[in-house]
């Protein structure tokens, strides 16, 4: 076959020279990074919230939480960035979609990326805090009410503390896929790290280095998340509980 | 103290109390007997609004527990509860656990619900494992930081369901013990237990209850010498074999 391999090709400048192969490949790490991050941001925050409403007694607050599931885990993630990116800003009011528009066009695409991948997750993230609830003893919120806690505060104190700590394993999960589904970001013309690895395929004729580095980076993030996860869990494990 | 006037209470088409009445005078103990599915959980868990109820009153220290208008969190926070199954919140350490509703119900400061607590951990024989958490204790420990939680909150009377039941026996006393302690100080407790023993001691009256009702409510020595109801009579007699 007679491949040459030639993994100085990063070091050489990209057409434009303004930065080398290299540079395009951090930029789209760092693009990535900040991608996924912000996105699972988004996940918990909404997904905790949601996951909450869903296990709380009031009908139209579990049932909005049951819908915004339905929704956004049913509708392929692809389906939902182009209408994110593509269809809502036609649907905002008409000055405040032009002024949306205005704006730098790199921005808008992270922001519907970031919004898609976060929401997206967010549904994901939510069933797994109901069922990290719902897998606490029933006794454990009649004992944080029976104190005179309000239900609020029953949550806050003593259902999330245990709920959380239990779906670490889960939630490490889907952190891990939220930096994996980041590249669909590249069809709405996002450069995150995969789109940025195709370039250079495109521009050189050295894909299995591109490939092979954009491989290791996402192995490599793999494992700063495992290993963030599991120090987390070490760190917040119940004294007296199994495994201690 | 406590009045509880024809409540009845059904999931669906299942009765699970039927036109219950008692009450509990300032002082008094009354222990709650009857077969497993009774509803005596159900009855004591609406005494402090934990479950709800279709009909019926119940009077807690003058406030009307089914009332829309209650405030329910303000009510249970002076009315102490202790589950069969301690139910303290394990990732906190028995200080936190007895400390955390002072603090952000009755709005003590941290030293003072630290200083209460360990006061009550003492009462119970239990200010050496202050420090530990509940997953570090046995199950009759960890019943009795339970009632000490629920003393912290200075309560104007104490409901007990099935405190001992998932103990080993060789626990059951410890706990009981307490629990004596109280009635004799003259605590206002309702105690859903099958503890005859318990009754004997320190009761004042006894329920019996079957299929949602209340069959029989009785003075501990009439209820002891000649229960009135043959079901009561019979369940006397099963608890009393072992
Ligand atoms: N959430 C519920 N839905 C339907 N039935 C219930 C529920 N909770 C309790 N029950 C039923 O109510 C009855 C009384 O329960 P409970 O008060 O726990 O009895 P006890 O404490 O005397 O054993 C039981 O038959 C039980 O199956
Ligand atoms: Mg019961």
């Amino acid at each position: 076959m007679g491949y040459h391999w030639n993994w100085g090709v990063f070091a050489s400048p990209v057409p434009s020279g303004e930065t080398s192969y290299l540079g395009w490949m951090i930029s789209g790490f760092e693009t990535t990074l900040a991608l996924s991050l912000s996105a699972w941001l988004i996940a918990l925050v909404i997904g905790s919230g949601m996951g909450v409403l869903r296990t709380v007694p009031n009908r139209w607050l579990a049932g909005l939480a049951a819908a915004y599931v339905e929704l956004f885990r049913n509708i392929p993630l692809l389906v939902q960035l182009f209408i994110w990116y593509f269809v809502l800003p036609e649907l905002l009011p008409a000055g405040l979609g032009d002024a949306y528009k205005g704006t730098n066009p790199l921005l808008q695409q992270f922001v519907a990326a970031m919004v898609c991948l976060g929401l997206f997750t967010g549904a994901r993230v939510c069933e797994q805090v109901r069922s990290g609830i719902n897998s606490l003893p029933r006794g454990q919120k009649y004992a944080g009410l029976a104190l005179g806690l309000t239900l609020p505060q029953t949550y806050r104190y003593a259902l999330l503390p245990m709920a959380f700590r239990i779906i670490v394993p889960p939630l490490t999960s889907e952190f891990l896929n939220i930096f994996k589904n980041s590249a669909v970001a590249s069809t709405i013309g996002l450069l995150e790290l995969a789109a940025q690895g195709r370039q250079l395929v495109d521009y050189t004729a050295q894909p299995y280095e591109s490939f092979i580095a954009v491989t290791l980076t996402f192995m490599a993030l793999n494992a700063i998340v495992m290993s963030l996860m599991h120090l987390l869990e070490a760190r917040t494990r119940v004294p007296g509980s199994m495994g201690t | 103290m406590i009045a509880i006037k024809n409540v009845s209470k059904h999931y669906g088409s299942f009765q699970v109390l039927s036109e219950c009445s008692t009450q509990v005078a300032k002082g008094e103990v009354i222990v709650v007997c009857g077969p497993s599915g009774s509803g005596k959980s159900t009855l004591i868990k609406c005494v402090n609004g934990l479950e709800p109820f279709q009909s019926g009153e119940i009077i807690v220290n003058g406030i009307s527990v089914g009332d829309p208008k209650t405030n329910l969190p303000k009510l249970r926070a002076h009315v102490g509860m202790v589950f069969q199954n301690f139910e303290l919140f394990p990732h906190m350490s028995v200080t936190d656990n007895l400390a955390l509703a002072q603090v952000k119900v009755l709005g003590r400061s941290r030293e003072e619900a630290v200083q209460r607590g360990h006061q009550l951990l003492e009462r119970v024989g239990l200010l050496a494992q202050a420090e530990k958490f509940p997953g570090q204790l046995s199950g009759g420990q960890q019943q009795r930081v339970a009632i000490a939680r629920a003393l912290s909150m200075d309560p104007i009377c104490m409901l007990f369901d099935e405190p001992t039941s998932a103990l080993d026996p060789e626990m059951v006393k410890e706990v009981l013990d307490v629990m004596v302690g109280l009635a004799q100080e003259g605590m206002t407790m309702m105690v859903v237990t099958h503890e005859m023993g318990f009754a004997r001691r320190v009761a004042h009256r006894v329920i019996f209850m079957d299929q949602g009702r209340i069959v029989e409510d009785a003075p501990k020595e009439d209820f002891f010498g000649a229960p009135r109801s043959e079901r009561a009579q019979l369940f006397l007699s099963k608890i009393l074999q072992h």
